[in-house]
């Protein structure tokens, strides 16, 4: 399993987003150039998993998206947690949209 | 065996069954299903309810300010504090002071101003960095990392760790590393900051074990201090071993309880869930599936209650804390299975703690030494001396 989340990025349009199954798992949000704004997370407490999760961002989008990219894992805590600290790792912050998580709290990886 | 329960052992045991069902099984309703740890405020808050119970810092000796309790005391609170959702891993959500690297009690006066005393404070985090992609269970031949002596102030390590826990979020940890020949008087354990150049967490590593993560660490010369060596050069092994076979036992314990509480919900839906005109629990098939399960806590109960005692009573308990790791792992993981058998549909799912539970207790079947180790430990001994 590659480390970072590698797949070719989607359109974020209802069209593509409605096709989503209702799996667990991680996603990666992204502007018109492609740079990542926001690592999410479709937990068992989502009603209907990653589609649910990005229909919810497609309603309320206030970040502008253009692209999203997922992962479907049973293992969504922990790939979420990995997923953070790789872009903490790459750019020295988090995604835009993730800045209300405490980056003293989360851990460090040195991915290479 | 007599382990009828004295008023103070039921009075805490009462005690932490409340807190239990009244402060933590609530606040679960609203976390993720494999959510493995609360909100700042709420740990606070519930810090603050074990500290009134006298209880916050169970594995810390008194005189670091921990409570006086027996270890029969502390193996029935472990059995408590396990019966929720996250109870395996994250008891009472580390309410109860969470694991402590006891292997630091053994540090220098000036070691336990620098590391030991911030960690009890919970200003420092520690991780505990055995095992290596060579083995963990047999680390006097395992451990592959080396430390070669640079001059008379520092040791430079490498090499690789695996299976470490909370490694990329410590401020230091205790690393074991090869500094002699093969063998067990050849490794000494370092404390080595995280934040010195050459200490690298590369990876997390994703098991069955969704809530929390294991990690890959890579030393590449790493200098550290000869003032770090804990304990003597060569005398790594000693430490890491003396104390494995005591939190062997609250460890076998909270198997117990995560099981005697799958068990009730068993007893439970087989009372009220009907098939084909009847409820489950009238039906001789789910009848010795409890029995089964029954038996299998009571058993592993009176192993790991015997083990404290022997620790208790000052006696060797190495085997009997082996007997109890091994027991209450394996019948755990069984009354786990049955539980959910007898709940069909509802026991796979995440609505239930079942299918968390089946998950970590697969993992405790292998964590903190195999079941196939402990019975390596259990025959060594009893071959090498008598039952008696």
């Amino acid at each position: 399993m590659s480390i970072r989340l590698d797949k070719p990025w989607i359109e974020f349009s209802k069209q593509s987003i409605d096709r989503l199954t209702g799996h667990l798992g991680v996603y990666q949000l992204a502007n018109a150039g492609k740079e990542i704004i926001y690592i999410g997370v479709a937990g068992a407490r989502s009603r209907f998993g990653l589609r649910g999760e990005l229909q919810k961002w497609l309603e309320l989008d206030d970040i502008a998206t253009s692209f999203f990219r997922l992962e479907v894992t049973m293992a969504y805590k922990t790939r979420h947690a990995e997923l953070l600290q790789i872009f903490l790792y790459d750019f020295k912050r988090l995604p835009l949209a993730n800045k209300n998580l405490n980056v003293k709290s989360m851990g460090r990886l040195n991915v290479g | 065996m007599d382990f009828t329960l004295n008023e103070e052992q039921t009075m805490i045991v009462d005690m932490v069954r409340k807190f239990v069902q009244q402060e933590i099984i609530p606040l679960e309703k609203d976390l993720d299903p494999d959510a493995d740890e609360v909100d700042h405020d709420t740990y606070v808050k519930l810090v603050e309810k074990t500290k009134a119970m006298g209880l916050y810092g169970l594995d810390t000796p008194p005189e670091y300010g921990g409570p006086d309790i027996s270890m029969v005391t502390r193996t029935l609170i472990a059995i408590e504090c396990s019966q929720h959702r996250a109870g395996l891993y994250v008891p009472c959500y580390n309410a109860f002071g969470g694991a402590r690297q006891a292997q630091l009690f053994e540090a220098t006066d000036a070691q336990k101003e620098k590391y030991l005393y911030p960690m009890l404070k919970g200003e420092k985090k520690v991780f505990f960095g055995l095992s290596e992609p060579s083995g963990g269970s047999d680390p006097a031949r395992a451990i592959q990392t080396k430390a070669v002596r640079d001059g008379n102030d520092h040791w430079v390590l490498n090499g690789t760790k695996l299976w470490i826990s909370g490694a990329d979020r410590a401020d230091y940890g205790l690393v074991f590393a090869r500094t002699g020949g093969e063998g067990r008087s050849g490794v000494t354990a370092f404390i080595v900051e995280t934040d010195w150049p050459g200490f690298n967490v590369t990876r997390v590593v994703h098991t069955l074990r969704s809530a929390k993560y294991a990690t890959e660490i890579h030393i590449e010369n790493l200098r550290v201090p000869h003032e770090n060596i804990l304990g003597e050069e060569g005398g790594g092994f000693a430490i890491a071993n003396d104390r494995l076979a005591r939190q062997r036992v609250p460890y076998a314990a909270e198997c117990l309880g995560v099981a005697i509480r799958a068990h009730e919900m068993a007893v439970e839906y087989s009372k009220i869930r009907e098939t084909f005109g009847a409820t489950l629990s009238s039906r001789q098939g789910i009848q010795w599936m409890l029995v089964e399960n029954e038996i299998d806590l009571r058993s592993a109960r009176l192993l790991v209650l015997d083990a404290a005692a022997k620790c208790d009573k000052g006696l060797p308990f190495r085997t009997e804390s082996a007997i109890a790791k091994l027991v209450c792992a394996e019948n755990g993981f069984r009354v786990v299975d049955r539980s959910m058998q007898i709940h069909g549909g509802l026991g796979v799912a995440k609505d239930l703690p079942l299918e968390r539970w089946f998950r970590e207790m697969r993992i405790r079947r292998i964590g903190e030494g195999p079941s196939e180790v402990q019975k390596h430990v259990i025959a060594r001994d009893i071959i090498g001396a008598s039952l008696r």
